[in-house]
C-alpha cells in the first residue's frame, strides 16, 4: 500500500506567530487519485498547499515526495521535481508582462529543449485543453476575465504534463457551465495521464462529480480522508454541517438522480 | 502510460515505412514533452510530403505518452476527412489513441502571428502618437491639478473633511524622514561648488569672493534643486507605489462606492505634506550645504569659519535666500501632483506600475528643472 503513496505529509506543525495554523497534521495522497482539500476558511488549506510546494516554511514534521525529504533534495532533483508539478494558484498569478501564450510556454521554455514553433503549437494546444479560443493567446492577463485568467493559469500548470496537479479552487469564479466543463475536464486528463491532483475546492459539485477522496481540515488537522460516500456518515460536527447543509443536499441529490 | 518504463528505443523515434500505398509512421519509444521536440522536424517532413488521407499511425511501439506527443501525431491528421477513423491507426496502446483524439478535439492550430510592418509611415505613426500622448499627458495633468485645487478650497471651506492624520504621516515620511539624505547631498554639493569656487578665485587672488559664491549658489539654486530631487526620487515613487497598488487591487474604486473621495483621502494629505515640507526641507539642504562649503573654504583657503561667517552676513543678501525660498512650495507642490496623478493612472497590471512610477520620476524632475530655468529668467529679469 506504501508504494501508492506520492506524498506524505507527517506531523507538519505551521504558525503565523502564535497563530497556529496545523498541529501534527498527517496526509496521503496517493498516486492517481484525486484529492479533494475541504475546510472552513482560515483553516490552512492554501497554507497546507504552500508548504508541499515549498512556498511556506512550516515549524514541524516532514514532508515526503516520492518517499524523499522535501527539503533534502539538492537542486537538480528540485529542478526535476518542478518539471513534474504544476499549480494553479487562487488568482490564477499569471507573469503581467508577458503575452497569455507566453506565459503557458515560460515553463517549456525553462524546461524543455524544443523548437520554438513546436513550444508555440504546444502552448496553443493546452489553452485549447483549457478549454480557451486561439484568439487570446496574443492577449495580456489584465485584459482577460477572471474566468479565463483561470483558464490560462491551468494551461501554464498543464504546460509540462506533470504528475501532480495542485489546484486552488479551480472553480471559483466560473460560471456553472465553465466549471462542470473544467471538471470534466480535469477528470479526463487525470484519467488519461495519470495524474495525480491535489484540489483545494469549495465547490460542491466538484467534490461529488470528480473527487476520488476527500480531505477535511479541521481542528488544526485533518480531520478524516474518505470517498465522499464514506464521508458523509462521519459524525464529526463541521462535516455534518458541510455535507448535509442545503448546498450539500442539493449537490448529493444531483449525484444520485 | 507514465509509470511504464519499458526500453523502448527512444533515439529514433519516427520511422516511416511504406504498406500498400499507405506511409506508415512508427511511433516508437517515449512521446513526452521532454521528448517530442526531437521529433518535429521528422513529424513535418511526413506532413509536407505524403497526403494526409494515406498517414497511417503505429502505436505498438509507442512508450509513455503525453499531451504535448498526442499533440504532434494528431497533428499529421489534422487536414483529413475523418480523422478518427479506424484505417488511420493500427497496432495498440492503452492511452494513445484517446488522448490524441481528446487533444484534437480540445484544440486548433494556432494561426501564424502577422508580420510587423516596417517603413516611413510607421515611424511618422510613432511620432505622431508620442506627440499626441505627450498632449493629452499635460492637459490630463492640468486637469488632475485643478481637481486637487478644488478639493483643497472645498476643505479650507469645510474643515472637518480635511484629513489630518493622513496629513501629519505624509510630513513625516516627506519631510523628516528625508531630512538626513537631502541634507548629506546638500552638504557635498556646498562642499564641491567651494572648492571649484577655491581652485579659480585663489588663482585670480580672490579667494574670499568664495563666501559669496557658496552663499549665492547655495541659497539661491543648489539648496531647492537638491530637495526638489530628493523629494522626486524618493518621495515621489513612494506616491506613486503606493497610490498605484491601491488602484490595481481595487482599493479606490472601494472608496469611490463608498461615498469617498480619493482625492481627499489620498491626494490632499499628499499635497499638503509635501508642499508644507520643501521649504524646511530647502531651509535644512541650505543650512548644511553652507556648512559643507565653510567647512571647504578653510581647508583649500585661509579663510576660518569666523571670517567665512562675518563675510557671510556683510555680503550676502537676505534676497538670496527668500529667492530659494520661494520656489520650494511650488516644487512640493510639482512633486505630489505628478507623484499622485501617476499613481492614480495605474491599470491593472504589475508593468503599468513600474510604468508609471517610472514616468513619475522622470517627469518630475523634467518639470522641476524647466520651472527652476524659469524662475531663474523670471528674477533676472526682475532684477532680484
Amino acid at each position: 500500500m506504501t508504494a501508492d503513496i506520492l506524498i506524505s505529509v507527517r506531523g507538519l506543525h505551521t504558525a503565523f506567530g502564535k497563530h497556529v495554523i496545523h498541529d501534527g497534521l498527517d496526509l496521503d495522497i496517493r498516486r492517481g487519485e484525486i484529492l479533494g482539500l475541504v475546510g472552513g476558511s482560515g483553516t490552512g488549506k492554501t497554507v497546507l498547499m504552500n508548504a508541499i510546494l515549498g512556498l511556506q516554511k512550516y515549524d514541524g514534521g516532514e514532508i515526503l515526495f516520492d518517499g524523499k525529504h522535501i527539503d533534502k533534495l539538492n537542486s537538480a532533483e528540485r529542478h526535476r521535481l518542478e518539471s513534474r508539478w504544476g499549480v494553479l494558484f487562487q488568482n490564477g498569478a499569471l507573469f503581467t508582462s508577458l503575452t497569455v501564450l507566453e506565459n503557458v510556454m515560460a515553463p517549456l521554455r525553462e524546461h524543455v529543449d524544443m523548437p520554438l514553433a513546436l513550444m508555440e503549437e504546444i502552448a496553443g494546444m493546452k489553452l485549447g485543453l483549457a478549454g480557451l479560443d486561439p484568439s487570446v493567446a496574443d492577449r495580456f492577463p489584465s485584459e482577460l476575465s477572471g474566468g479565463m485568467r483561470k483558464r490560462v493559469a491551468l494551461a501554464r500548470a498543464l504546460a509540462l504534463d506533470p504528475d501532480i496537479l495542485f489546484l486552488d479552487e479551480p472553480t471559483a469564479g466560473l460560471d456553472p457551465i465553465g466549471a462542470n466543463a473544467f471538471d470534466a475536464l480535469i477528470l479526463e486528463l487525470s484519467r488519461a495521464l495519470d495524474l495525480t491532483v491535489l484540489m483545494i475546492t469549495h465547490d460542491l459539485d466538484s467534490l461529488f462529480a470528480i473527487c476520488d477522496r476527500i480531505a477535511v481540515l479541521a481542528d488544526k488537522r485533518v480531520a478524516a480522508v474518505a470517498p465522499v460516500e464514506a464521508l458523509m456518515r462521519n459524525p464529526h460536527p463541521w462535516i455534518q454541517e458541510y455535507f448535509h447543509g442545503p448546498r450539500g443536499r442539493t449537490a448529493a441529490g444531483g449525484k444520485g438522480s | 502510460m507514465r509509470g511504464q518504463t519499458e526500453s523502448l528505443p527512444t533515439s529514433t523515434g519516427v520511422v516511416l515505412r511504406d504498406q500498400s500505398g499507405k506511409t506508415v509512421v512508427e511511433a516508437h519509444g517515449d512521446w513526452t514533452v521532454e521528448t517530442v521536440g526531437r521529433f518535429d522536424a521528422a513529424i513535418r517532413n511526413v506532413e509536407a510530403s505524403v497526403e494526409p488521407e494515406n498517414i497511417v499511425i503505429d502505436l505498438d511501439h509507442l512508450g509513455r505518452i503525453d499531451t504535448a506527443g498526442a499533440y504532434l501525431l494528431g497533428r499529421t491528421m489534422r487536414r483529413c476527412g475523418v480523422p478518427d477513423a479506424d484505417f488511420h491507426y493500427i497496432g495498440h496502446h492503452p492511452v494513445a489513441r484517446r488522448l490524441i483524439e481528446e487533444v484534437r478535439r480540445r484544440s486548433q492550430i494556432c494561426p501564424p502571428e502577422q508580420p510587423a510592418g516596417f517603413g516611413i509611415g510607421k515611424a511618422l505613426a510613432r511620432i505622431g502618437s508620442g506627440l499626441e500622448a505627450a498632449y493629452v499627458e499635460t492637459v490630463d495633468t492640468l486637469g488632475f491639478f485643478g481637481q486637487t485645487l478644488t478639493t483643497g478650497m472645498r476643505a479650507l471651506v469645510k474643515p472637518s473633511s480635511f484629513r489630518l492624520t493622513s496629513t501629519i504621516w505624509a510630513m513625516e515620511e516627506v519631510g523628516v524622514n528625508a531630512m538626513p539624505i537631502v541634507a548629506v547631498l546638500s552638504f557635498f554639493i556646498g562642499a564641491v561648488v567651494a572648492y571649484m569656487g577655491a581652485t579659480l578665485l585663489t588663482s585670480l587672488g580672490l579667494s574670499v569672493f568664495s563666501v559669496e559664491l557658496v552663499g549665492v549658489s547655495v541659497l539661491r539654486e543648489f539648496g531647492v534643486l537638491i530637495t526638489a530631487i530628493m523629494l522626486a526620487g524618493r518621495s515621489d515613487s513612494a506616491f506613486t507605489a503606493s497610490i498605484g497598488a491601491m488602484k490595481m487591487q481595487q482599493e479606490i474604486d472601494a472608496m469611490r462606492v463608498l461615498g469617498l473621495d480619493p482625492f481627499e483621502v489620498l491626494v490632499l494629505p499628499r499635497v499638503v505634506a509635501c508642499v508644507l515640507m520643501a521649504p524646511l526641507l530647502t531651509f535644512a539642504a541650505m543650512i548644511s550645504g553652507i556648512f559643507g562649503g565653510m567647512l571647504v573654504t578653510w581647508s583649500a583657503t585661509d579663510i576660518s569659519p569666523a571670517m567665512f561667517i562675518a563675510r557671510f552676513h556683510a555680503e550676502v543678501d537676505w534676497t538670496h535666500f527668500w529667492v530659494g525660498m520661494s520656489k520650494a512650495p511650488i516644487f512640493g507642490l510639482i512633486i505630489a501632483i505628478i507623484g499622485c496623478r501617476q499613481g492614480m493612472k495605474v491599470g491593472g497590471d504589475v508593468e503599468s506600475l513600474g510604468r508609471r512610477v517610472t514616468a513619475s520620476v522622470v517627469q518630475s524632475i523634467f518639470i522641476v528643472i524647466v520651472v527652476e530655468a524659469l524662475f531663474a529668467m523670471m528674477y533676472m529679469e526682475l532684477d532680484i
